[in-house]
């Protein structure tokens, strides 16, 4: 059963979603999504490293030795890693040091990780590249969304615009760490709920 | 013939007890401290009191409604939980708050777990928790009893400070605090009613303030003042009495509560005394409720025969 370009691209947007159907990388997911803008640029993030280290791992798949692949698939990452970092430094200031530790912390991102053990070490490099695109689109599209709901409840504003006037009391507790976990039940039960409508 | 041999499945025994019955026991237990509360705090609570109770048997009915599950506001609980969630606050917070802290209570903390009987936190104190961390500034804004409310510090606050209500005062309830946390004595004489019916076993209330008094009259440095003061004011009656004993986020056996009671008390104490706040009953109830589950693991009576 072979699956077509499309197909491989897709999967990781909706159907086998990171966040809301593999539930990895729940760290980032949790953490950094204060705001919308925050989580569009770790999802972002994430997705450039996830497709520069997909297809470096699926172009030396052949010469990675099984034994020791996944030390070798941290080198990969870590180099990536601190290359987006310093990119982001150097470009988007304002960015990085809202994201912080989170930036380094990419490298042990269990998607990044899982990708590599489950598709690009044994796919060829545009199924890789389609594959890290598609995981880290639908990454980026699942922290988007969480940033966002969490900032209209949290703070009354959306990628920084205020939406309700001054009279607009906020949910404070949506941008503190409890709201991260209430926010992201409640829309992963919403999601489910369709899944098992459809189905 | 036949139909004399049918062996149905337990329970043989069968009470008078109904989920109704029990509910509306404790509505009637907490009957004299509500009046008492809107007679102190005026027309605010009564708002407060009535928009609680009303949206939260309106989000039952709703929710239960878009679950396709039979409608039960009769029975009851969603009326407790939203007299319990405005005895939680104060009485002078804006009229959105009983209302989103309802809907918080019966809808998240309630039926996003499968509705009564499923929730593993008290949904009153989750919604009060809520409230707190969102809306800190309303939520904490106490005012005096009377007509002429002005804004004033509740007794734990203001422990050593020449303000400080007398004793009688913060036993009888004539102090400012949440809407249903003011009167120890009304408080006890519903706790004692429900004793009566058979609603609440004495061993949680009894054993959480019982720990809370041990420990806040030794490391006072024995002060039996400063230990009845401490005992009768804030919501520690409500919290000990109506709170901890939910039935649904509460150990099932003896053994059971008395851990679940002994924690309560002992985190009430840390909060009151080491903590930044002046009042930690309802986040100690709902640590207890989290361990719950845990407690009840390691209670369960063996099996006889069973394994080691």
């Amino acid at each position: 059963m072979s699956k077509t370009k499309l197909q491989i691209f897709t999967n990781g947007l909706y159907k086998e979603n990171a966040t809301f159907y593999q539930l990895l990388g729940m760290c980032p997911t949790l953490a950094v999504t204060t705001s919308a803008i925050n989580g569009l640029g770790m999802g972002l993030a994430t997705t450039a490293v996830l497709v520069l280290a997909n297809m470096a791992i699926s172009l030396l798949r052949n010469f990675i030795p099984n034994k020791i692949r996944i030390p070798s698939f941290i080198v990969v990452i870590a180099t990536f890693v601190t290359i987006i970092g310093m990119v982001m430094e150097g470009y988007l200031p304002a960015l990085y040091s809202a994201l912080g530790l989170f930036i380094p912390l990419i490298v042990v991102n269990c998607i990044i990780l899982g990708r590599a053990e489950a598709f690009a070490y044994s796919n060829n490099v545009i199924d890789s590249f389609l594959d890290g695109l598609g995981m880290g689109l639908g990454f980026a599209l699942s922290l988007t969304i969480l940033g966002s709901v969490r900032e209209i409840l949290g703070a009354g504003s959306i990628f920084g615009f205020s939406l309700f006037g001054a009279s607009f009391k906020p949910v404070l507790m949506m941008i503190l760490p409890p709201g991260a976990f209430l926010a992201l039940g409640i829309l992963m039960a919403i999601n489910n709920n369709y899944k098992s409508r459809k189905a | 013939m036949e139909s004399k041999l049918i062996v149905s499945s337990s329970p043989h025994i069968r009470s008078n007890q109904t989920v109704k019955s029990i509910m509306r026991d404790v509505v009637i237990a907490l009957v004299p401290a509500t009046l008492y509360s809107v007679y102190i705090f005026r027309v605010n609570a009564l708002i407060t009191i009535l928009l609680a109770i009303i949206t939260a048997v309106a989000t039952e009915a709703v929710i239960q409604k878009i679950r396709k599950k039979p409608i039960t506001i009769s029975d009851w609980s969603a009326v407790i939980t939203g007299l319990l969630l405005a005895f939680n606050l104060p009485a002078s917070v804006p009229w959105w708050i009983p209302v989103i802290g309802a809907i918080f209570a019966i809808a998240i903390v309630k039926h996003a777990f499968g509705g009564l009987g499923q929730n593993f936190m008290n949904p009153a104190l989750a919604a009060r928790a809520f409230l707190v961390a969102s809306w800190p500034v309303e939520m904490t804004s106490w005012i005096t009893p009377g007509v002429d409310a002005v804004s004033a510090a509740t007794p734990l606050t203001l422990w050593g400070d020449k303000m400080q209500p007398s004793i009688m005062d913060a036993f009888l309830g004539n102090v400012s605090g949440c809407i249903g946390e003011t009167s120890a004595l009304l408080l006890i004489i519903g706790g004692i009613y429900l004793l009566y019916r058979g609603v609440i076993k004495i061993t949680i209330p009894a054993m959480y303030i019982g720990t809370f008094a041990v420990l806040t009259f030794a490391f006072s440095g024995f002060d039996f003042v400063f230990t009845f003061y401490s005992l009768v004011s804030g919501g520690l009656m409500l919290g000990a009495i109506y709170m901890a004993t939910d039935y649904v986020s509460s150990p099932v056996n003896t053994k059971g509560q008395l851990i679940f009671a002994f924690g309560c008390g002992l985190i009430t104490f840390v909060i009151r005394t080491y903590g930044g706040m002046a009042e930690g009953v309802s986040f100690s109830i709902l640590l207890m409720n989290v361990a719950t589950p845990i407690i009840e693991r390691y209670t369960t009576p063996k099996i006889f025969g069973g394994a080691k």
